[in-house]
């Protein structure tokens, strides 16, 4: 019941596209122009035109997502048809030009467009991708959620930190300060992030089970031991349970709240370049058409 | 000790106390106002702080010495103190009254501190809200030095931080306050049962993840003992000690939180000797036209006697003082009602037409005045023309028509209008939907010099509450038209009403089975409200196999051949059936021979898109997607999540084209093998949130949207009510400059975005429910759906659901 965008209505956008294709292509193969093939014959003009109206109307559907009373269809059946028409364009585009390329910024408008494209192709397997990889991460926790319990642990840890000793208090302290969750997009993505920097603590922690280990007493026999060796509580117990918190659950947590974060920012990345390359895309165009017609 | 006899003792400061109470010191009669709080009006009292208060209906004329226009709770509350004042009423706080004995001319009112209040009649206007129960532990109440820590509400969840908080009580008003106050605070909750179980779905769910989470501490099965203070040294104020299954806990903590219920008043009321005439929950005492109970001298006013508005309950009170003092006067509603009959073609007056109405609707001939003129309130008066459609088949109307004069014609035949069936003077039509929340099962026509009375469901089904020879009629009319309708239209009505005396109405809890696999047969169910579930035992789950909502019929294979049952039945939703017996059945085929043939075509295809569900590996869908209120809707918004690039265009679609709220949580919500229902109204066939409503804002329009109208009083019942937590309370934020000009010159907050002033901290803002209206004002449809760029939204409607699972 629920169609994808590329089965919207049998992928009735597809065959449209392929028969447009198939008209161009024909079309390019019986003109026979008196000059080569290139944008300045009938046939250039026309498919020329039709790109360029392509071009604007597959910028229009930014405008058409955010009319949201539009009665215009809907939006998957716009970007449906967005992405096989917006296919199409790369072979309309391409007979236009008749395979005349050059450092010029007709070619530059060509180029543009490609990394429009290519990026939009990347951004349809972006969309078909990830929101399953999505929701098997997150399993039925969401991000707020993941969030409170980071900071739950957060909080427990300090109370367990200060019962050891104030130095392990500051040392947590710091630790939790340097655990940022998200960020820009690129450092979500990029960003390698540093596992909680308690090496010490973790030493310290095996160092004392080891004693324990081979001293091989009774831990209450040890609890009453380091009491009066050292005039206080034993804080090995507490130790293991600090590092459990702090590296064993939390960083789990994290790590799935970080995956979680990079997912919708791999949903969201290719588009910093689709966008603002298809303006790009759309200024070149015009600087393209004005030279075309004043200067050629 | 002798005390004065009062000629009028007024219990409850409520506006219909206050305003009867005024009316008696305006005119010079001996009276008392009996008010259990230290306050007056307890129910505005605890509204929300800076409550805008509304003065529905808006054409109702006030009558009282009191004033009251809308405003803010804390204006009206204060205008009100200052009437009570200046007309010198005699009011007496922290006098709650347990028990009236007595008869008139010398009733004996007693107090709950043992003093005893004399009067010659009592008016009751202590409303429906009852009072909040008590903890009754030792340490409760605090001491001289230190104010009892213990409160019985909360008003703003915000106002607390950092503290150790215990909300004892695992209702649905414990759990949302518990919710609400955790993440800024530590929370502990204290349940007697072992389980959630009186809670809604909603709030079972999110409090049993914060509990596994580790969020809130809950306390099982857990009793409070006594509440021992701390000093002012310790870090909590004081320690709440419970005796559990463990033994005893002791819990430090600086407030509770007790959400335990209140007492209904009915039981109280029932007993001064106060009858009520059904054990049905919304039933009201029968009250004579001048407000006067069964029990002579007793008189009862405002939401108790059915009349949820302030206005309505002032001008009772006004009313019921002149009707003691023996005047006759006219109710105020009386141009109202005036005004709806005018439309007839003679210009009855009020009591002429509503005579007429009662000789001639046997239906309505055990009302009371008093419940005639309620319902007339609400309803309409209808003149059709000769020939226009009344309603339409698979019209999503609710309403329910009697028929005063002329004739109306149900159409039988959907290819030819002129087969119908008539109805004549006196009949009514219109309870199918009602009673099933479901589509009109056929188009109704009048015929010529035809006069209708309209009445709204919520009307109707508190008549059919509070009055026995209504449910009685309306439900046995019921199944005589099923069976004609469905099973034998060619049969005589007068042997059809034989077979519909023997049969059974029945009722079923949500997960009640009806019968079970293996089960000899021996009757068969209409399903007439709710839906079930059918499943059968494979190996060793049981596989839900198919969804049956209201309309249809199940079991009757079971008397038709086999002679066991091949399935379980259970019911999705709180269900009712009419129970047939197989002779009944028997005698219903061997009226018509095609009959037979038609039940075995319809079976066969049931069977087979089971057989597809069972294929496609869907089975488990359906139990989820029932689980998750489908079962009762008509339509529910689904996200598929391996499609759904958590954009919240649907959000940002649906808050752009809804006053700037989206009435849709796309993340919250459950998620079954990546299919996700986001909190979204289902668009129940019976909406919970109909049920409280006090000006009945709530409708559902022809095309089946439940949404909220523009006389919502913002009084929060109907949030409270639904089930899926899907309605909101929010304010009408200011307008936002256009697509255009955010694009071009960035004014203003983007599209989807909240607009810039901050909505919740307006102190005077007035807010209303929100909820979806499946954008029925838009032309194109749902605009969440439409606006998904991937396809990932869809909404569903329930018959669509066996298919959808078997997709
Ligand atoms: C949240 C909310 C918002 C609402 N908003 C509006 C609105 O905007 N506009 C509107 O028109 N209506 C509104 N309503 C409905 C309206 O408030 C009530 O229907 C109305 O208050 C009923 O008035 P009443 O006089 O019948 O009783 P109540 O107002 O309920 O008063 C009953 C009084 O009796 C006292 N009492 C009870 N038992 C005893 C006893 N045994 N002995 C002595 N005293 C007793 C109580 O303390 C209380 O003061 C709202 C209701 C709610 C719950
Ligand atoms: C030169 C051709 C193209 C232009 C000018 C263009 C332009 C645009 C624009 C302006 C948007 C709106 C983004 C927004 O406002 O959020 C968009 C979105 C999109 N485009 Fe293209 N596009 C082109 C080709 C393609 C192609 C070929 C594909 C895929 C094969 C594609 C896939 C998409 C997708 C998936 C979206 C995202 C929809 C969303 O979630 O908002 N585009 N494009
Ligand atoms: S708001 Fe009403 S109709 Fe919608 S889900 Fe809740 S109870 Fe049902
Ligand atoms: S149908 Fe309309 S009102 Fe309902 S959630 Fe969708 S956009 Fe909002
Ligand atoms: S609009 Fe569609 S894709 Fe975007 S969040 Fe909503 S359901 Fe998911």
């Amino acid at each position: 019941m629920h169609q994808s965008i590329l089965s919207y209505r049998g992928s009735r956008y597809l065959w449209w596209s392929l028969l447009l294709c198939l008209i161009a292509i024909v079309a390019y193969i019986v003109d026979e122009p008196n000059m080569p093939p290139n944008g300045g014959t009938v046939l250039g003009y026309i498919l020329g035109t039709l790109s360029a109206l392509l071009i604007v109307w597959l910028m229009w559907f930014g405008i058409r997502k955010r009319c949201y009373k539009s009665k215009m269809g809907t939006v998957v059946g716009w970007l449906s048809a967005h992405v096989f028409l917006g296919l199409a364009l790369v072979i309309l585009a391409t007979l236009h030009t008749g395979f005349q390329f050059g450092m010029n910024v007709h070619t530059l408008a060509y180029v543009l467009m490609i990394i429009v494209v290519v990026s939009g192709i990347y951004g349809v397997f972006c969309y078909l991708h990830y929101p399953r990889l999505m929701t098997d991460n997150r399993g039925e926790v969401s991000p707020d959620s993941l969030m409170r319990q980071i900071q739950e642990i957060d909080r427990q840890a300090l109370v367990i930190a200060s019962e050891i000793s104030d130095e392990t208090h500051e040392r947590v302290l710091n630790s939790i300060r340097r655990s940022r969750v998200g960020g820009g997009v690129l450092k979500i993505i990029f960003g390698r992030h540093k596992k909680a920097n308690l090496e010490g603590l973790v030493q310290k922690a095996k160092v004392q089970q080891k004693i324990m280990k081979a001293k091989n007493v009774d831990s209450t026999m040890a609890f009453m031991a380091s009491r009066i060796t050292h005039g206080r509580e034993d804080t090995s117990e507490l130790l293991r349970q600090l590092t459990d918190l702090l590296i064993g659950q939390k960083e789990k947590l994290l790590a799935q709240l970080r995956r979680d974060l990079q997912y919708k920012a791999y949903m969201d990345l290719w588009l910093y370049i689709h966008v603002p390359f298809s303006f790009a895309l759309l200024a070149a165009l015009i600087v393209h058409i004005f030279s075309v017609f004043f200067y050629w | 000790m002798a005390s004065p006899i009062y000629r009028i003792a007024i219990i409850g400061s409520g506006p219909g106390g206050l305003s009867a109470a005024s009316r008696a010191a305006e005119k010079g009669v001996s009276h008392v106002l009996l008010e259990a709080e230290k306050h007056i009006s307890n129910t505005i009292y605890r509204y929300q702080k800076g409550k805008h208060v509304m003065n529905e209906p808006r054409v109702l004329p006030l009558r009282s010495p009191i004033l009251f226009d809308a405003g803010k709770r804390e204006d009206v509350l204060s205008i009100w103190q200052q009437g009570l004042d200046q007309h010198k009423v005699n009011i007496q706080h922290g006098a709650e009254v347990v028990a009236i004995e007595g008869s008139i001319g010398a009733f004996e009112i007693k107090l709950s501190n043992d003093e005893i209040v004399r009067a010659e009649t009592v008016i009751l206007g202590i409303g429906v809200q009852g009072n909040p129960r008590m903890l009754g532990v030792p340490g409760e109440k605090g001491t001289e030095d230190k104010a009892s820590i213990v409160q019985y509400t909360l008003d703003d969840p915000e106002e607390y931080e950092d503290e150790h908080i215990i909300v004892i009580g695992g209702g649905d008003a414990g759990i949302e306050n518990a919710l609400a106050l955790c993440g800024h605070n530590t929370v502990y909750m204290v349940n007697r049962g072992m389980e959630f179980e009186r809670a809604k779905e909603a709030n079972n769910s999110a409090m049993l993840a914060k509990i596994k989470k580790g969020e809130i501490v809950c306390f099982y099965g857990a009793n409070s003992v006594q509440i021992d203070a701390l000093n002012d040294m310790d870090e909590q104020k004081a320690i709440l000690v419970l005796e559990t299954p463990d033994g005893e806990a002791r819990v430090p903590c600086d407030r509770i939180i007790a959400r335990l219920g209140a007492i209904p008043p009915r039981p109280f009321i029932e007993s001064c000797g106060i009858v009520f005439p059904s054990k049905d929950r919304e039933a009201i005492p029968e009250l004579s036209d001048k407000y006067e109970t069964n029990v002579p001298g007793i008189y009862i006013i405002g939401a108790l006697g059915g009349y949820p508005l302030i206005k309505q309950c002032m001008n009772q009170g006004y009313e019921v003082v002149e009707y003691i003092d023996g005047v006759d006067l006219k109710p105020a509603d009386e141009p109202l009602l005036q005004a709806k009959f005018d439309k007839i073609k003679n210009k009855p007056s009020v009591s002429q037409a509503l005579k007429a109405i009662k000789k001639q609707v046997p239906l309505l001939s055990g009302l009371t005045t008093l419940q005639l003129r309620e319902m007339m309130l609400d309803s309409e008066v209808c003149v059709p023309n000769e020939g226009e459609y009344i309603f339409r088949k698979n019209d999503y109307t609710d309403t329910f028509f009697c028929i005063i004069s002329g004739k109306v014609n149900i159409e039988i035949d959907d290819d030819d209008p002129d087969k119908v069936i008539p109805l004549s003077q006196g009949q009514f039509f219109g309870e199918m939907s009602l009673l099933s929340g479901r589509r009109r099962s056929a188009s109704i026509r009048a015929a010529s010099g035809c006069i209708l009375i309209e009445t709204p469901r919520r009307l109707m089904n508190k008549l059919i509450g509070s009055v026995d020879s209504v449910k009685r009629t309306i439900d046995e009319a019921f199944i005589v038209r099923t069976l004609q309708t469905r099973f034998a239209p060619t049969t005589p009505v007068d042997d059809l009403t034989k077979v519909a005396k023997a049969a059974k109405m029945l009722a079923f809890k949500a997960g009640e089975e009806l019968f079970h696999e293996g089960d000899t047969a021996k009757s068969f169910h209409v399903i007439r409200k709710g839906s079930v579930t059918i499943s059968r035992q494979i190996g060793e789950h049981e596989v839900v196999m198919s969804y049956l909502p209201a309309g249809n019929y199940v079991g009757e294979m079971g008397i038709m051949g086999q002679s066991r049952r091949t399935a379980t039945v259970k019911a999705a939703t709180a269900t009712e059936t009419i129970e047939l017996s197989a002779d009944a059945f028997n005698y219903l085929i061997e009226q018509d021979a095609e009959l037979k043939k038609k039940i075995e075509a319809e079976y066969k295809q049931r069977v087979s898109k089971n057989l597809n569900i069972q294929q496609e590996g869907g089975r488990g869908i359906i139990s989820f997607l029932v689980s998750q209120g489908v079962g009762e809707a008509t339509d529910v918004l689904l996200i598929d999540e391996s499609l759904c690039v958590r954009c919240d265009n649907c959000e940002k679609a649906c808050a752009e084209t809804h006053d700037g709220t989206s009435r849709l949580d796309r993340e919250a919500g459950p998620t079954y093998a990546s299919i996700h229902v986001p909190t979204s109204c289902r668009h129940c066939e019976h909406p919970h949130c109909m049920k409280d409503c006090p000006p009945d804002a709530i409708k559902r329009a022809p095309d089946g949207e439940v949404f909220v109208g523009d006389n919502c009083i913002g009084c929060g019942n109907c949030q409270r009510n639904c089930p899926y937590g899907v309605i909101q309370m929010a304010v009408k934020p200011p307008k936002k400059p256009g697509l255009i000009s955010w694009l071009l010159f960035g004014f203003g907050p983007g599209p989807g975005r909240a607009s810039q002033i901050s909505k919740a901290h307006d102190p005077d803002a007035i807010k209303k429910a929100v909820k979806c209206d499946m954008c029925k004002d838009l032309a194109g449809g749902a605009a969440c759906v439409r606006a998904c760029p991937t396809g990932a939204a869809l909404r569903i409607k329930p018959d669509q659901l066996p298919g959808y699972a078997g997709k």
